[in-house]
């Protein structure tokens, strides 16, 4: 992303970007829900598509929509939302953990 | 993110007032991610709820087997108006306000169609005798999509007002400042969303 250009005032996002996220997130969106409908893939393969086409969505949109890149004027932006994404992460698996461990030992 | 600030920093009318667009939209920014901590405890919430639902009560298979494509449509709705919130940006990069305001009707229309559907969804699960107080899991299941859906609904207030002012006051310094910030408010639900549709629907049918 041009940012050492736009001090000149030229648009930063430019339509070209927009368009090319918005087909990548189409195709991001189609690959898992069609794998879904379609049935016959295993559970594991599924959930694992899942998670890749998401993850990839979202780093689509952050670059594409939301211009993120690393830049210095954008480096604390994107040092916050690695800090919440980890904060996120240490919670999930946390609690994901505990509350299974529990469950099994409570032999539900 | 901080893009559409900088067109402006220098811009021709408004150079004697102090520009605190940067760090306005870092602020706004450091909300964000607030919120996505808060997104994040109702995914977790979500997580550690359905994975072990109570015999008697329907499961995610059950509730949205069927309506996956209506979920499909819901996701494209928020997606496209996403984009086209993007075209507003840029046409507010290129001083157009009849074609920034343009842009943001059809946002707002795509937007107010993604909360119709959610609402109908909502409305149709109640009526089936699957509302929030059925299990632990429905409650999780209406915390986090409802959380949603009134972030998206507040967004749509916004970008009413926003137009009103706009309108009102044309592409301004405060006016292109507020755009950029509910530009980022936007793409950021369109993120949670895909995480809604990835983890709520398609993991939830399997």
């Amino acid at each position: 992303m041009s940012h050492d250009h736009n001090s000149a005032g030229a648009a930063h996002g430019n339509t070209k970007q927009y368009t090319i996220g918005f087909i990548l997130s189409v195709i991001l969106t189609i690959i898992p829900f069609g794998m879904v409908m379609a049935g016959g893939f295993g559970r594991g393969l599924l959930v694992t598509v899942i998670a890749i086409t998401a993850v990839a969505q979202i780093l689509v949109q952050l670059i594409y929509f939301l211009h993120m890149n690393s830049s210095s004027e954008q480096r604390w932006n994107v040092i916050a939302f690695v800090y919440t994404i980890l904060t996120v992460a240490i919670l999930l698996v946390g609690s994901v953990w505990i509350m299974n461990y529990l469950h099994y030992n409570m032999m539900i | 993110m901080a893009e559409v600030l900088h067109h402006d920093n220098h811009g021709h009318d408004e150079h004697h007032h102090h520009d605190d667009t940067d760090i306005t939209v870092f602020g706004f920014w450091t909300y964000l991610m607030s919120d996505l901590i808060l997104f994040g405890t109702l995914f977790i919430a979500f997580a550690v709820l359905s994975s072990h639902i109570p015999l008697g009560t329907p499961s995610a298979k059950e509730l949205f087997g069927d309506s996956l494509g209506f979920v499909l449509t819901e996701t494209f709705a928020l997606l496209i108006s996403s984009v086209t919130f993007g075209f507003a940006v840029l046409a507010s990069y290129k001083k157009n306000v009849g074609q920034v305001l343009t842009w943001l009707a059809i946002t707002w229309v795509f937007g107010a169609a993604f909360i119709g559907m959610e609402l109908y969804e909502f409305n149709h699960l109640v009526h089936a005798g699957h509302g929030p107080t059925t299990s632990a899991f429905l409650s999780a299941f209406f915390t986090l999509v409802g959380t949603h859906g009134i972030h998206v609904t507040s967004g749509l207030v916004w970008m009413l007002v926003l137009m009103y002012q706009i309108k009102k006051n044309g592409l301004t310094l405060p006016n292109t400042r507020r755009l950029a910030c509910l530009s980022l408010f936007w793409h950021f639900l369109d993120i949670v969303w895909i995480c809604v549709f990835s983890v709520v629907y398609l993991m939830g049918v399997l």
